[in-house]
């Protein structure tokens, strides 16, 4: 099988810092990956460098064997960690927005899951609340069938409930053709849907491993296992 | 079925005795099916493949089998599911005499408590 991401090498520089020091990282499809790591330890630059909007110092980064450009926009359904929407806009003309961008958007589903979260589609993205602004904008980029998902913390402003109801969403939408990565700090909500675990530390994959691999090995979640690892 | 997952045992051992405990108890008959894994796997919340692996791991020792067209069913061999139901009860059992032994507890007040707990129930 094919990789969906691979990275060979990859190095990142900012001006002041070097965000990704060599990462060497194959992650294939129908697999739920955990990017997990520390603050600054490179999570969101990774993320951005597959999504295609910044380009690597060195080493060579490949989604569906391709570098990432105009052709790979079309499989990755990237989720910022900042909203960018026109906050002017209601939720359902976003939905058409998207729906007139991509040709993967599927505007039924979107619309059921508005429906499910309580959220009015005649509601403008300025009147809501954070979570709500969130939730919106996770909705979009689930609704769209892709191959590779990226989403940055896409739980941190999510009440539990909610959290519970994306999740079960991911799961439901779980494609055995598409990978989902998600970057979270919030461990111990995510780890019993992922198949994997990639951990960041000072811009390298310190340790990739199965969640079960983990808990048999440590014998501790990966949560617990991430606060020992990490202890400050 | 609720699924009670704890945090520090690997997920995919606790979905297969979750799975025994429904099958000796007869939640999941003899020779019905079992629900497809996505279902299940959305049920516990848990990734599919997670779940496929505890599948797996139940037709190994038996007591699923999956069928060509129809996806899985339990085993209809119901010595095998009273075999595997004798041998969850005897984990129960060495447990219960561990923790008992750690207690101090002898033999005897074992056998009277037991007797005088049943006696109750």
């Amino acid at each position: 099988m094919e990789p969906i991401l691979e990275c060979r090498k990859l190095f990142k520089d900012y001006t002041s810092c070097r965000a990704l020091a060599g990462v060497d990282l194959s992650l294939y499809p129908g697999r739920i990956i955990g990017l997990l790591g520390p603050n600054g330890s490179g999570k969101s630059t990774l993320i951005k460098l597959a999504a295609g909007l910044l380009t690597p110092t060195s080493g060579e980064i490949f989604v569906a064997g391709k570098a990432p450009g105009a052709a790979t926009k079309s499989l990755v359904s990237y989720l910022p960690e900042r909203t960018y929407l026109p906050d002017w806009m209601t939720a359902q003309q976003v939905i058409d927005f998207f729906a007139d961008f991509y040709a993967d958007f599927d505007a039924q589903a979107a619309g059921d899951m508005l429906h499910r979260l309580n959220i009015l589609p005649g509601t403008k993205l300025k009147t809501m609340s954070k979570g709500t602004k969130e939730k919106v904008q996770l909705i979009l980029v689930m609704s769209r069938r892709a191959q590779l998902y990226l989403l940055d913390e896409p739980i941190g402003g999510v009440d539990p409930a909610a959290r519970d109801y994306i999740l079960q969403t991911i799961l439901t939408n779980y494609n055995p053709e598409a990978a989902v990565v998600i970057s979270t700090h919030l461990i111990g909500d995510v780890e019993k849907v992922l198949d994997q675990v990639v951990m960041l530390q000072n811009g390298q994959v310190m340790l990739c491993a199965t969640v079960d691999d983990i808990r048999a090995e440590h014998g501790c979640s990966v949560d617990t296992f991430f606060r020992e690892v990490f202890k400050c | 079925m609720t699924w009670d997952l704890k945090s520090d045992r690997p997920i995919y051992l606790q979905l297969v005795e979750h799975l025994q405990l429904a099958i000796v108890s007869g939640r999941l008959p003899a020779g019905s099916r079992v629900p497809p894994v996505r279902e299940l796997a959305s049920q516990a919340a848990v990734n599919p493949n997670t779940m496929q692996k505890a599948l797996q791991e139940l037709e190994q020792s038996g007591l699923i089998q999956t069928q060509r067209t129809s996806g899985r069913i339990v085993t209809e061999d119901t010595d095998r599911i009273q075999a595997t139901r004798q041998q969850l009860a005897k984990n129960q059992l060495d447990a219960f005499f561990e923790q008992m032994q750690r207690l101090g507890c002898t033999r005897h007040e074992i056998l009277s408590l037991v007797e005088k707990e049943l006696s109750i129930v």
